[in-house]
């Protein structure tokens, strides 16, 4: 039971983080918020990678003498690129956030909409 | 030791999303999240991977909460309170309902438990990686020519394209930030003079310039 609950804890962690983060991006209407709710889902991705990637009893991926056992370094390798575009997308969405800002005025969605449906 | 570390750690980060999700003052949740991506960089050196907690630590933890505070500075710093308290109470069912599923299917038994090592992921080209950069260092006499870390020759060599996209995508997003808030010519041709865009435009042009 412990075993099972050890084997399985970062994944729930992972599926909560992923979850809390969709549940900021569908109901909070501040989009700042939003693009945080994002990052939140984005990392939990990033943390279920790397924690499949993990060899009990293995080391950092690095050749050194006398050690035979090293964590899986794919899913690192891919999470690297993953990061960086990450950042890329969430200065993109942040410009947007601005000038939808200079635009209406405001960065609640809900008030965006009220002042498309008015017009 | 380090399983209670990686058990308190995981914790201190749900705990985060949640004051992320509560607070209304976006200058806080911009320094949570930047807590928040450092507490990452910590788990990923717990589970061996140093370079990714680098990076997270210097571009997740860096770059990141810079680029939210500079956007809070062009727009506002408080996020308004929901006027219809109800509205959340859907998406709410839905993240639970959603989270639930993906716990029942954890709880497969064909689901590889942390740290196995015999799980499929560890399968063909992870030991083909590993063997490839022993090979180059020489297993026992490593040189100051070959490098020994597995993520960087990976990153280099087998990844080496996907590097390249990442350029290509780092450099559109550039190009859209630039298009999107650079030269304030182009914005005053492309405002039409509504009235509403009239009383907000003289204080955010200035700011603007600023940026």
């Amino acid at each position: 039971m412990w075993e099972s609950f050890l084997g399985l804890y970062n994944y729930w962690i992972v599926i909560l983080l992923m979850m809390a983060g969709f549940y900021i991006v569908m109901s909070r209407h501040n989009l700042v918020k939003k693009l945080i709710g994002l990052n939140i889902f984005q990392s939990s991705v990033f943390l279920f990678y790397i924690s499949v990637g993990k060899v009990a009893d293995g080391t950092a991926p690095i050749i050194e003498k006398g050690i035979f056992s090293y964590s899986n370094p794919l899913p690192h390798v891919l999470i690297l690129t993953a990061i960086v575009v990450g950042v890329a997308t969430t200065s993109l969405g942040l410009a947007l956030v601005v000038r939808l800002k200079e635009a209406y005025g405001t960065i609640e969605e809900d008030e965006i909409n009220e002042m498309d449906a008015a017009d | 030791m380090i399983t209670a570390t990686n058990l308190a750690l995981l914790a201190f980060l749900a705990v985060l999303a949640w004051a992320i999700a509560r607070i209304r003052n976006l200058f806080v949740v911009t320094m949570l999240a930047g807590i928040y991506s450092l507490l990452t960089a910590t788990v990923f050196v717990l589970l061996d991977a140093v370079d990714v907690a680098f990076t997270e630590a210097a571009v997740g933890a860096g770059i990141t909460t810079v680029l939210f505070l500079s956007a809070l500075l062009l727009t506002d710093r408080e996020a308004k309170p929901r006027k219809n308290r109800l509205a959340s109470l859907g998406p709410m069912v839905l993240v639970v309902l959603l989270g639930a599923a993906l716990v029942y299917t954890t709880l497969d038994p064909r689901m590889p438990h942390y740290g196995d090592a015999k799980a499929p992921a560890h399968g063909r080209l992870a030991p083909e990686f590993l063997a490839d950069t022993v090979k180059q260092v020489g297993a026992d006499k490593p040189t100051a020519t070959h490098i020994p870390n597995v993520v960087t020759t990976t990153l280099a060599s087998y990844r080496g394209f996907d590097t390249l996209g990442e350029v290509v995508v780092i450099f559109t997003a550039g190009v859209g930030v630039l298009i999107l808030l650079g030269g304030n010519a182009t914005r005053r041709r492309r405002r039409n003079p509504a009235p509403r865009e009239e009383s907000s435009g003289a204080g955010s042009s200035g700011k603007g310039a600023g940026a």
